[in-house]
């Protein structure tokens, strides 16, 4: 049925779970974001493609070349650029997804108050913070899917199991997406929003894109196994290099965690903003 | 107009911040077709008062009711009859005009087919057409106001909501933007304005409720203010900064009431010509002198004490 008046479109959502914050509308923001990225963004999007790809030919085959080969846990051996090259894909569906959901939402809210005219709608916070947040997931997937036209070919995946990553990156940039949407939605400054920046560079080098974790003591393994980057990298690498068990449900459970609370938290910020 | 249907009701509505009291327990209608006016100082609690109705803020007691809906109840629907315009322009700077206009409506659910031809007649109303490739980032002031209304009508809302709608706006664009609105009011939109500027209230709106520290000051048509709170004409006279003073204990004699600002000397009289006269028997020679009709400038001061913009 299609209903052209806003006020009978309103209604019709009456008695719906959460009418008040969710009108089932959030795919209207992907149809903004479509806009806006036909416009401009599309720079910006493209580059993130490109840098896992910079990363791969640069580490995987210049220093891979010095590296040789390096033993799996599954008794297996493949070459350096074989096994860094899901920690990049893992890499750059985290920071496409952090870009888009920090200081691209950082932007809209404070200056463009785009969220501020969605929320003075019949639009709800949580078609926004959903919306918002599949934006990222979509770039995720087109991220994991250029990666793999490269990697594949490379002759850098050598097993089935590897289409999995695809999903795993969807996975990985919406967790991403939402737990960044919701902490850039509590911060005020830029001063705040460096820190983000600050916090994500050390996990990038030390979360075990580029070599095992072994390399560290107990306790500090221990503390970067429970970081987000080395459960993105895991997921992805048991899927590439097809050492598939039960165990990456954990992985799969931890993301589902990081995404149910981004989207809540994201959700109650937009309202305690906008909608007090 | 007073026999038509009440759109909006508010009885005793109160909104604190912790201490701080933005609305202090108001009461008042608004009647379809009615072009309907807050006029008060920045802080006195309008913009509060049109976040309440808007859905957008949460009141602390009292009640208020947009056609006969809670909006702490039916949020989205209400949101869905109005049409609002925020004091500072919220539109999508990475779209066009034309783009700004279709998304708006499709966040209310409206289908495209039902936007397009809209966003023709909507960039027609806001003199936006060779405009509509535009990003908005290049448009003037003006514009930017003229296409923040124009967006707020693609819904087609029975209620048009606009929080200071010519602030910051140069003479001729603010010319342009009174008559859309004008025309909007001859075709039934019930307006809602709110105002610090004595001009722009004159011009739009058919009733004012005068508003200083949360609460209501007064309600009335502009003219019924006007007669009500001062005197037909005001005499100006400045004797110089530092002999006002000493001058106006001897004119407050001369007339009902006088006004002594840090510059002039208000004098409130039914003619001013003949109060001026006689400043001149009695020897009292201003440097300046101006007789002008009353306004309501001057009925703010009246209630308040203060003017408008301080």
């Amino acid at each position: 049925m299609i209903l052209d008046n806003a006020v009978s479109i309103a209604q019709s959502r009456r008695g719906r779970f959460a009418e008040g914050s969710y009108s089932g509308r959030s795919h209207v923001l992907l149809e903004r974001s479509l806009m806006a990225f036909r416009n401009s963004a599309w720079l910006a999007v493209l580059s993130g493609f490109f840098e896992p790809v910079l990363y791969l030919l640069s580490f995987g085959y210049g220093l891979g070349h010095l590296i040789g080969k390096i033993p799996l846990q599954n008794g297996h051996v493949v070459s350096y650029a074989m096994y860094i090259a899901p920690g990049l894909l893992a890499t750059s569906a985290m920071n496409g997804a952090i870009y888009d959901s920090t200081w691209n939402v950082f932007w809209k809210l404070k200056f463009d108050r785009i969220y501020q005219s969605m929320l003075q709608t019949s639009l709800g916070s949580v078609d926004v913070a959903l919306g918002e947040i599949s934006w990222a997931l979509l770039r995720g997937f087109a991220y994991a899917v250029g990666f793999m036209c490269v990697v594949v070919p490379a002759g850098l995946i050598t097993n089935w199991w590897a289409i999995m990553a695809i999903p795993s990156a969807v996975l990985i940039a919406f967790g991403f997406a939402s737990v960044g949407m919701a902490i850039t939605s509590c911060f005020t400054t830029f001063q705040q929003m460096d820190m983000i920046n600050i916090a994500m560079l050390p996990m990038f080098l030390f979360s075990g894109s580029f070599y095992p974790l072994t390399v560290y003591p107990g306790y500090l393994q221990g503390i970067l196994k429970a970081l987000p980057l080395w459960q993105a990298i895991s997921l992805v690498r048991d899927f590439t290099l097809g050492m598939v068990s039960w165990g990456i449900l954990w992985h799969v459970l931890y993301f589902t965690v990081m995404i149910c609370f981004g989207v809540t938290l994201t959700a109650k910020r937009l309202t305690k903003l906008f909608l007090r | 107009m007073a026999n038509q249907e009440i759109l909006i009701e508010a009885k005793a509505l109160v909104k604190r911040y912790g201490d701080f009291t933005a609305v202090n327990g108001i009461d008042f209608q608004v009647r379809k077709g009615e072009s309907f006016g807050f006029l008060g100082p920045n802080g006195a609690g309008k913009s509060t008062t049109m976040r309440i109705i808007a859905a957008t803020l949460t009141r602390t007691s009292g009640d208020i009711s947009i056609l006969g809906k809670d909006p702490e109840k039916f949020g989205p629907e209400i949101k869905a009859h109005l049409g609002v315009v925020p004091q500072t322009d919220n539109l999508d700077n990475a779209l066009t005009v034309e783009e700004n206009l279709y998304i708006y409506g499709r966040y209310f659910g409206l289908s495209k087919r039902f936007i397009k031809p809209k966003i023709e007649e909507l960039l027609d109303f806001a003199q936006l057409v060779e405009k509509r490739d535009v990003k908005v980032e290049a448009l003037s002031g003006g514009m930017k106001r003229r296409l923040t209304i124009a967006r707020a009508l693609v819904s087609e809302p029975e209620i048009l909501m606009l929080d200071e709608p010519t602030t910051g706006l140069d003479p001729q664009a603010r010319h342009i933007l009174w008559d859309r609105l004008f025309r909007l009011k001859e075709q039934g939109v019930t307006l809602l304005i709110t105002t610090h500027y004595m001009d722009e209230a004159e011009q739009l709106c058919d009733r004012l409720m005068v508003m200083d520290k949360g609460s209501i000051m007064a309600e009335d048509s502009p003219a019924g203010l006007i007669k009500n709170y001062s005197t037909k004409e005001v005499l100006e006279v400045r004797f110089g900064s530092d002999r006002n003073a000493v001058i106006a204990p001897q004119l407050k004699e001369m007339c009902d009431r006088i006004e002594v600002l840090p510059d002039r000397i208000l004098m409130y009289a039914d003619d001013g010509e003949a109060l001026l006269h006689e400043l001149g028997q009695k020897g009292l020679h201003p440097l300046t002198s101006l007789v002008r009709r009353s306004s309501l400038e001057d009925v703010f001061l009246r209630l308040t004490g203060r003017t408008l913009i301080d």
